[in-house]
């Protein structure tokens, strides 16, 4: 398995689940412009899964698509970030995760429009595009909501604790990143760090919102090694119809 | 007319399926058009990632084209990424007149597309395709689609 097919899967798998998170919304959101915003972000975040799972694909040259790399792989091929998998639980806590993963997907995707692989620079440029528009949402509205009723507040510092010892593993960097990123392909993630930390000290200044102090980190999502339960309820619903009628078409 | 201002001239009268006062032409999302032996390859950027139309798009593509007896092959490439910058001015005019805001400069729409009034409202960052956001015109009242600025 090379690097660059693992870096790969990493980014598609972590568009692919939460994109499939975020589609869990359409038709239950609080109100209709919501449920056509949630429903746009999912679909964009499929759209990039399509381009990252297909290079994947590609770049393994054993024949398979990125279909068969969303839909014939168990929880311990994936290879996305615990918080990605998490489940929605209310509005602010799907919208507090969404802010979290799009601040560190921008400054990622910013970084790797240089990448050395003028394929993922390529997807990068697509992709950075949307996700620019996904944050600013997802910063007005934990802003909103932080900075909003008494009851909004409440379930944003909620969420925010929650979710905050999901954060670390996403600049956490392993052997696999080194790799790629002696090739400029890719960055370290931990590079993104002190800048990610910058913005969502600001977001979260402006939400009325404090930041925990623990930087103690859940791993194992991005390694595949310690998925949560979650994943493999996700899976069942995400994957059924294809494992169910293996080779079905439109 | 050469071949391939046929090709072009083809093309322009194929819609967007979304959006079918403006054809793919006018929306800037065909790239080139190439002659190679017995085939025409027409390089198609899509607008959104996700964008269900990008489908649809090539289907009519190869369906209007092969009814002009052509034989087609379609190119998608996403770099450099499709940008509302290539949306030309007939197209910009188009959507005007269909009541959709055409992507401004700015963080949103100039005028009301109804009315001409500058006093507007976002209501939404998104709307009902990939490509739009949705806004009021706080002086005629009326809702109406912005096409997002990317």
């Amino acid at each position: 398995m090379s690097a660059l097919f693992e870096f790969l899967v990493r980014m598609g798998d972590n568009t692919l689940v939460l994109g499939h998170r975020v589609s869990e919304w359409c038709g239950h959101a609080p109100i209709l412009e919501e449920d056509i915003a949630l429903a746009n972000t999912a679909l964009d975040l499929i759209g990039q899964t399509q381009m990252w799972l297909g290079l994947a694909a590609e770049v393994e040259g054993k024949g398979r698509t990125a279909d068969d790399l969303a839909y014939r792989r168990d929880v311990i091929d994936f290879r996305n970030c615990l918080l990605t998998e998490l489940p929605n639980r209310d509005f602010g806590h799907t919208l507090m995760r969404q802010f979290l993963f799009d601040a560190w997907h921008k400054l990622m995707l910013t970084r790797l429009c240089d990448s050395s692989d003028e394929r993922v620079a390529a997807i990068a440029m697509k992709a950075l595009k949307e996700v620019s528009y996904h944050q600013e949402r997802s910063s007005d509205t934990v802003i909103g909501l932080g900075d909003g009723t008494e009851e909004s507040h409440a379930k944003m510092q909620a969420a925010l604790n929650r979710l905050w010892p999901y954060v670390g593993e996403m600049f956490e960097a392993d052997s696999i990143d080194d790799m790629n990123a002696q090739e400029g392909i890719t960055v370290n993630p931990n590079e993104l760090r002190a800048e990610f930390d910058r913005i969502v000290a600001a977001v979260m200044s402006e939400a009325t919102l404090v930041i925990p102090e623990s930087r103690f980190a859940h791993r194992g999502g991005r390694d595949g090694s310690r998925h949560s339960e979650h994943l493999g309820h996700m899976l069942a619903v995400m994957q059924f119809l294809p494992r169910a009628y293996p080779d079905a078409r439109w | 007319m050469s071949d391939l201002a046929h090709v072009w001239a083809r093309l322009r009268e194929v819609p967007d399926p979304e959006i079918p006062v403006i054809s793919l032409v006018d929306l800037g999302i065909i790239r080139d058009v190439e002659l190679r032996g017995n085939e025409t390859w027409v390089v198609v950027s899509p607008t959104y990632s996700g964008c269900p139309a990008t489908t649809v798009i090539e289907s009519d593509i190869r369906k209007h084209l092969s009814e002009h007896g052509l034989a087609v092959q379609i190119e998608r490439r996403i770099a450099p990424p499709w940008t509302t910058d290539w949306i030309t001015d007939e197209g910009r005019a188009a959507l005007k007149a269909y009541g959709i805001a055409p992507p401004s400069t700015a963080k949103g729409p100039d005028v009301c597309p109804h009315c001409g009034s500058c006093d507007l409202e976002r209501v939404s960052q998104f709307g009902s395709t990939p490509c739009k956001a949705l806004w009021r015109c706080n002086d005629c009242k009326e809702p109406f689609d912005y096409f997002k600025c990317i």
